[in-house]
């Protein structure tokens, strides 16, 4: 059941993913017509719901989709297992959230 | 044409070169034979040949030798074969053939695997039939152009001979993953109208080492030699599965 969850998450992760990513690399190319500035990017970002909640979102699926797929990886490649294994993939789990989120709060808040 | 009979002639006077393991229970070696070249001649007729003229201490397993037991796999030039329908001109590297027991199986002896825990995961699969009916109710009519049946022809054929199995990277690396045979006959009985068991079937392969643990990298369907597809079947079962995820919150 565990491993059904697991599964499930990941391909709900990407699924939530695919669009997240085709907009951020339409984004990029839209933003960089005229040259590349942090004053342009936080002029954009900052105090933006919108910008928030897009990687916000974008930060939570990646999270969750990585570490499933580092722990199946981690099982069948490093041999972990039980305990260990849940606790190293919580733990790259809560190491992305932690350093995304820090990042969208730092380039959307005001 | 007189060349090219005279070339054919000497190529079968250069005997075989062929390196067969050897074990009993742990450990293990290569050891070569010279074996006599032959026209018409398969990796069967090879083992059989040294068994027979030079080491009778040599064990392996065949049956019926025209493909439809599945007794008689084993790993030849590093690949999973029925012995029995591979021609050694198909396969030979050189003038060498190199032949061992089947990958991802306990070996007991020699050429001859335990195939114990194929077979057990057929049954942790719920590779059985579960029946829908007794003897006092009428037979079920089925409709052989029905999509379902249509599903599971499509992979009845499985002789068993666990190719596939040894030909799986994911069960090299996940000993629990019950393999692709396993799976294929799960997926067949999922589809036959007649079993009962499609709710146990979907708990027993979504559950830890089931059909998720499958990566879709395809050895199993590029070694079968019946040309069955398990990697289509087990992906039919993580369909079916998430359809039943989504309706029931679980498999």
């Amino acid at each position: 059941m565990t491993e059904l969850r697991l599964y499930m998450a990941q391909r709900l992760s990407a699924l939530v993913m695919a669009p997240l990513v085709l907009g951020h690399i339409a984004v990029m190319i839209y933003a960089i017509q005229g040259g590349l500035s942090a004053a342009e990017i936080l002029g954009r970002t900052q105090g933006s719901v919108l910008w928030a909640l897009f990687y916000g979102s974008f930060v939570i699926a990646v999270s969750v989709h990585a570490a499933i797929g580092l722990r199946t990886i981690l099982y069948e490649w490093a041999g972990m297992r039980g305990g260990v294994l849940n606790g190293v993939a919580l733990g790259i789990c809560a190491l992305l959230l932690a350093m995304g989120l820090q990042a969208v709060y730092a380039v959307t808040a005001t | 044409m007189t060349n090219d009979l005279t070339e054919s002639v000497a190529e079968q006077s250069d005997p075989l070169e062929v390196s067969v393991w050897r074990s009993a229970g742990d450990g293990g070696a290569f050891q070569a034979f010279k074996v006599p070249a032959q026209d018409s001649q398969t990796v069967l007729d090879v083992v059989a040949w040294i068994q027979q003229n030079e080491d009778p201490t040599l064990s392996y397993r065949f049956a019926c030798r025209v493909g439809m037991c599945g007794s008689c796999a084993m790993m030849v030039n590093g690949q999973p074969r029925w012995t029995c329908r591979t021609h050694v001109r198909k396969v030979l590297d050189g003038n060498r053939i190199e032949i061992a027991p089947l990958r991802n199986l306990p070996v007991i002896k020699d050429l001859a695997t335990d195939m114990d825990p194929f077979f057990d995961k057929w049954v942790a699969a719920e590779g059985v039939f579960h029946p829908s009916k007794s003897r006092d109710d009428a037979i079920e009519q089925i409709n052989p152009a029905s999509a379902p049946r249509a599903r599971a022809d499509a992979g009845i054929e499985c002789i068993n001979c666990s190719i596939c199995y040894a030909a799986c990277d994911s069960v090299a690396s996940d000993p629990e993953y019950l393999g692709p045979a396993a799976l294929n006959r799960a997926w067949t009985l999922f589809n036959d109208a007649k079993d009962d068991g499609a709710g146990v079937i979907l708990d027993a392969v979504s559950a830890k080492g089931g059909c998720h643990a499958c990566h879709s990298m395809g050895s199993c369907t590029h070694a079968c030699p019946n040309e069955l597809n398990p990697m289509a079947s087990i992906a039919g079962l993580k369909r079916e599965i998430a359809k039943s995820f989504f309706k029931r919150g679980k498999a």
